[in-house]
């Protein structure tokens, strides 16, 4: 697979670009007879941005999307793409552009065919669709290829075709629906750098589903997670991460541990808390005084063992091995935690008695709505 | 506003402005200026057809978006201005017929007789059909079905076809079932027709005399429906589980029966064991076996439907043993059953599903079934003769036709009902996606043997029958004078040069050209409105899609006789008075045959992956121009299974169109059955032969113009059309 050639190379012609818009949905509400695929949610997508749509499967992050392309349409509310109230227009007339999970390129045309179907259902001359289909598929670097029919081309590449077919009328958004996940494992990490390469090069604004959490870290500038048909936290990568707002999101994004603590006392942002026999020291964060659930990431529990007295005892019940880093199951009195340790050499053993601290700078967090 | 609905706007004033509101008396030959203005409903409305200004309102409130563009709603008032025009346009015309006022408390109020009118005509058609897509403009104006107009319009399009040419004849029969001889409403007279003792009578039971006509449909419908059921099973079996080696023409036979106009079989069988047929010339010289007239009544028609049904039970059922995964049988061969155990307790109750179908289908076609009775029942009455009888014979009594009809629609849609009810609850799935890499048991050699002894001889049967068809065509007479002859071809399709070019004085020619161009005009139409009808009900979704889905079918279920009563109650007056023409032949065709178009059409959209018109409508193609560049591309071999089938289906139908010809539009197969009448048997079976070959050459020309569909595979395993199996008259 040869890599998508740089962008800022090609002279274009500035007066043909187009601007970024913004999406923004205002208290948009989908239904399906009696169930409510998307209840009451809002949101902005500023211009430029890559935004992902991050949920488990049926939380209805997809018929977001659809709805800001126009596949759906939405039971209440309103949707505006750069200031433009689009809540009623089909999405043949909504200057949006897709790509789907399946691809969906055409089997009875060629590449380039599918390619300069855009512009040529749009009324421009055959030769100077073709030739802007050809501009694009040079940037998505398969040129050589326009001729073969979509089923003659690998996974990768079908992907990489319909990319540039949707890049070919050079939308004010573009959707990504699940873009990789019929890519294999090594390949994924590749496109998906790809895909932020080319966004920020064109300075695109695009929305991107994916229930993978590692992926929408990767590639986002914001990420709106969504669980239920409602948006459970939006954010960048970071705030969800080291913030999250709920314990949906804290379990979601990445790995944590769930524990109970107590704040003792709140002086200014800082609260005193409480957790088995240790004091920490963290942001409040809205909580109040009283038990409070805290989310610890894995590599932010360390594990000692040499054993301190006054510290949090705990015993290492299963040990695993996984090459960069080592996981550990610790039994402790604050409940069962999980702990991940990059660059050690040498293993604990299951059955060691360990003490067990917490980082301070990062890693654990108050959930303030738990 | 889009430069679409001005156009509609504009063409709802020129129909009610321009052209003739009202259809031309036949007898007279209108001149230019009938067409234009002089017989608008404009002119008319102000010369004294007051009912036709009110029209005038919606016309209006149509250029209220017109003229001050600004305004907020305008699908509002596009909506409001369809909805109202449409019901005025209704209002007046069921209102005011050509005898005056229609219902008798406007008769009261208003006096008698009233204003009358006549029939609608282009005029009328064109300002409601504004109208209708003026309101489905508006509809997708206010964000339905996505705010697109081209979906909005081309379901209120199918909607209102099928309103007006299903829903409304099916109701008038109903409306007529219940009405005495002079249309007043009277139950008391449907109760006295429906407990007919000619229609009830069990009298066969106790003694000599004849069963009531229900209980004969019944009993020959059961008898058809075993019948072709155990020998479909049996052509199926050996198809695909033994080495037989004559597999290809078992194929072949099964297409026949498509290409065959239904009383064809009838008429061979006529010609084999009738008083003087082939066969029973050779009983009687050879064993002096008396001649008789066994073949009229039960068993002539009994052999005649099985003869021409189990072809469809055969495709039926060879797709279902086909899906049996040979896994399941291999894994309770290793759980050590015997090949017959295993055939007995899981290759036939996983058939059943499948067998249910083949019977319940061989049970309709056998009740709707009207060529075969009409030629052979004798004294054996069935309700689709007796409807007809009841319609052109002596008794001229339309109410009867009307309640036999009730009962023969009864029958059928509760076999469809209990076919839906019975079979759709369970599952018998057995293709799944994962590979199969079983083999198929050999059948045990009782079922083989079975199979051999049932299908063998009937096969043979089968192609001594079609052999007759095609030697009678060239002898002077079947059973007597068996003399080399084109005579019949002569007298049928004979062409004479004259002075002024060719001159086709054959008897045929007539209603020869009548049936292609008929057929002709009918099959693109049924392909169009089917394949559309099957893009809105897998691609779009909108509330009351279940009973558009219903009506779409119900045409289906119909038997062709109460569809051609029901045509001729419904369309013999105004407002839609469009009998004895051939505009009423193509629209019964189209809704006979849509429904297969429909599930064609949803069978091969339903292998195409929904984001592809997803893709193109988010590329800026809106729906229509998505439908022509890839959705039809993909389509093809759907396109080719509805031409195919509506074309040969107007061509061989008899039962609904035989109510409907006139003597301008007489229609091939009703020639035939007049000349079975007058005895040329001759000339109807060389009519016949003809008909076949030319309805060969129409197949190999569709498939030739619509071509293949490309896929950029290697190898396109193209899925099974399924016309076939959809075969109900």
């Amino acid at each position: 697979m040869n890599k998508i050639s740089p962008v800022h190379s090609l002279s274009r012609p500035a007066a043909s670009k187009k601007q970024a818009a913004s999406v923004e949905f205002r208290n948009v509400t989908k239904r399906y007879g009696t169930v409510t695929a998307v209840d009451n949610v809002s949101f902005t997508i500023a211009p430029g941005q890559l935004v992902t749509l991050l949920g488990p499967s049926g939380c209805g992050k997809t018929t977001t999307l659809r709805m800001i392309a126009g596949l759906e349409m939405a039971s209440e509310g309103q949707i505006l793409i750069g200031d433009r109230d689009v809540t009623n227009l089909s999405a043949a007339d909504r200057d949006v552009s897709m790509v789907f999970q399946s691809y969906a390129l055409f089997p009875h045309m060629s590449v380039l065919e599918n390619v300069a179907y855009g512009p040529t259902v749009q009324g421009v001359p055959k030769k100077d669709a073709y030739a802007m289909a050809m501009e694009k598929l040079d940037i998505i670097g398969l040129k050589g290829l326009e001729k073969r029919a979509p089923s003659e081309l690998s996974g990768g590449q079908q992907q990489r075709v319909a990319v540039a077919r949707a890049l070919v009328l050079e939308p004010q958004v573009l959707l990504f629906d699940e873009p990789l996940s019929n890519l294999d494992a090594k390949l994924r990490r590749r496109v998906r750098e790809d895909i932020r390469e080319l966004q920020q090069n064109l300075n695109l604004t695009v929305a991107y589903v994916t229930h993978d959490q590692e992926e929408a870290l990767a590639v986002s500038d914001h990420i709106i997670v969504m669980s239920n048909a409602r948006i459970a936290q939006t954010g960048t990568p970071h705030e969800l991460y080291e913030e999250p707002a709920n314990l949906f999101v804290a379990d979601f994004i990445g790995d944590a541990n769930i524990i109970t603590g107590d704040v003792a006392s709140i002086a200014g942002p800082i609260a005193q808390v409480k957790i088995g026999g240790l004091n920490l020291q963290l942001p409040h964060r809205g909580a109040g005084q009283g038990p409070v659930k805290l989310a610890a990431r894995p590599d932010a529990i360390f594990l000692d063992e040499t054993v301190q007295a006054g510290a949090l005892a705990g015993t290492v019940r299963k040990t695993s091995y996984l090459g960069t880093q080592m996981e550990y199951d610790v039994e402790s009195p604050i409940g069962n935690l999980f702990v991940v340790q990059y660059g050690r050499k040498e293993a604990i053993a299951p059955g060691t008695p360990v003490s067990i601290s917490f980082a301070t700078q990062r890693g654990v967090a108050i959930i303030p709505d738990a | 506003m889009s430069r679409a609905t001005l156009g509609w706007i504009v063409l709802s004033w020129v129909g009610f402005v321009l052209l003739p509101w009202y259809g031309f008396e036949r007898s007279a030959s209108p001149n230019l200026a009938d067409y234009f203005v002089s017989g608008s409903a404009l002119i008319h409305g102000i010369r004294g057809a007051w009912w036709l200004l009110p029209i005038l309102v919606p016309l209006g409130m149509a250029l209220v978006p017109v003229v001050r563009p600004s305004i907020q709603q305008k699908g509002t008032w596009l909506v409001a201005s369809g909805l109202l025009g449409l019901a005025l346009i209704v209002v007046q015309g069921f209102s005011i017929g050509l005898n005056g006022w229609t219902f008798d408390a406007l008769r009261s109020l208003f006096g008698e007789p009233g204003p009358s009118q006549a029939g609608m005509g282009y005029g009328a058609a064109l300002t409601a059909a504004a109208f209708l897509i003026i309101l489905c403009h508006g509809l997708a104006a206010r964000g339905w079905c996505r705010g697109d107009a081209f979906v909005t319009s081309s379901i209120g399009i199918v909607v209102a076809l099928i309103l007006v040419f299903v829903f409304f004849p099916v109701s008038t029969i109903l409306a007529s079932a219940f009405a005495d001889n002079s249309g007043n409403f009277a139950p008391s007279a449907f109760v006295a027709k429906f407990m007919d003792k000619s229609i009830w009578g069990l009298d066969c039971l106790t003694s000599d005399l004849r069963c009531g006509v229900a209980w004969n449909t019944l009993f020959l419908g059961l008898l058809v429906a075993f019948g072709t059921t155990a020998l479909g099973l049996a052509f199926a079996l050996i198809a695909t589980r033994t080495e037989f080696r004559y597999k290809k023409l078992l194929r072949v036979m099964s297409v026949l029966p498509i290409i065959t106009p239904p009383f064809v079989i009838g008429l061979a069988l006529i010609l084999l064991f009738g008083r003087s047929g082939a066969l029973s010339n050779l009983l009687w010289e050879w064993f002096g076996v008396p001649r008789s007239r066994w073949i009229y009544g039960l068993p002539g028609v009994f052999i005649a439907q099985l003869l021409a049904f189990t072809p469809i039970a055969f495709l039926v059922l060879i797709g279902v043993v086909q899906g049996i995964s040979p896994t399941l049988e291999e894994a309770s061969q290793t759980l050590r059953a015997k090949s017959w155990t295993t055939f007995w307790t899981v290759t036939l109750p996983l058939m059943r599903p499948g067998l249910a179908n083949a019977f319940l289908l061989g049970f309709v076609e056998s009740l709707a079934d009207f060529g075969n009775p009409l030629v052979l029942a004798g004294n054996y009455e069935v309700l689709s003769t007796k409807i007809f009888f009841a319609v052109v014979g002596a008794q001229q009594d339309q109410g009867r036709a009307a309640v036999l009809s009730i009962i023969l629609l009864a029958f059928t849609l509760g076999a469809f009902w209990m076919q839906h009810a019975w079979l759709g609850k369970k599952v018998y799935t057995t293709v799944t996606g994962k590979g199969d890499s079983g083999i198929p048991l050999p059948l045990p050699r009782r079922v083989a043997m079975a199979s051999y002894l049932t299908a063998i001889p009937w096969a043979i049967f089968t192609l001594a029958v079609y052999a007759i068809i095609v030697v009678g065509a060239f002898v002077r007479s079947m059973g007597r004078d068996y003399t080399p002859t084109f005579e019949h071809f002569l007298t049928a399709f004979r062409v004479e040069r004259a002075d002024w070019g060719l001159y086709f004085s054959g008897s045929a020619w007539n209603s020869f050209f009548a049936t292609v161009k008929v057929a002709a005009l009918s099959a693109p139409l049924t392909a169009a409105i089917g394949l559309l009808t099957a893009y809105l009900l897998t691609r779009q979704r909108f509330s009351g899609q279940r009973a558009f889905e219903f009506g779409t079918l119900l045409s289906f279920a119909i038997p062709g006789t109460v569809v051609g009563v029901s045509y001729i109650l419904a369309f013999n007056v105004p407002p839609i008075e469009i009998t004895g023409t051939g505009f009423i032949l193509v629209m019964c065709f189209v809704f006979r045959n849509m429904p297969v178009g429909v599930r064609s059409g949803i069978a091969t959209l339903s292998q195409i992956d929904k984001s592809l018109d997803e893709a193109s409508l988010t590329l800026g193609a809106r729906s229509a121009t998505t439908m022509r560049r890839v959705v039809l591309p993909l389509l093809r071999p759907a396109i080719v299974a509805s031409l195919v089938y509506s074309f040969v289906r107007a061509m061989t139908a008899v039962s609904a169109v035989i109510f409907l010809v006139t003597a301008e539009y007489n229609m091939a197969t009703t020639y035939i059955v007049g000349r079975v009448e007058a005895g040329e048997f001759g000339l109807a079976i060389a009519y016949s032969t003809a008909l076949i070959l030319v309805m060969l050459l129409a197949i190999v020309a569709i498939q030739l113009m619509v071509g293949e569909r490309r896929l950029g595979r290697r190898s396109a395993s193209a899925a099974p059309s399924p016309i076939a199996v959809q075969a109900v008259p």
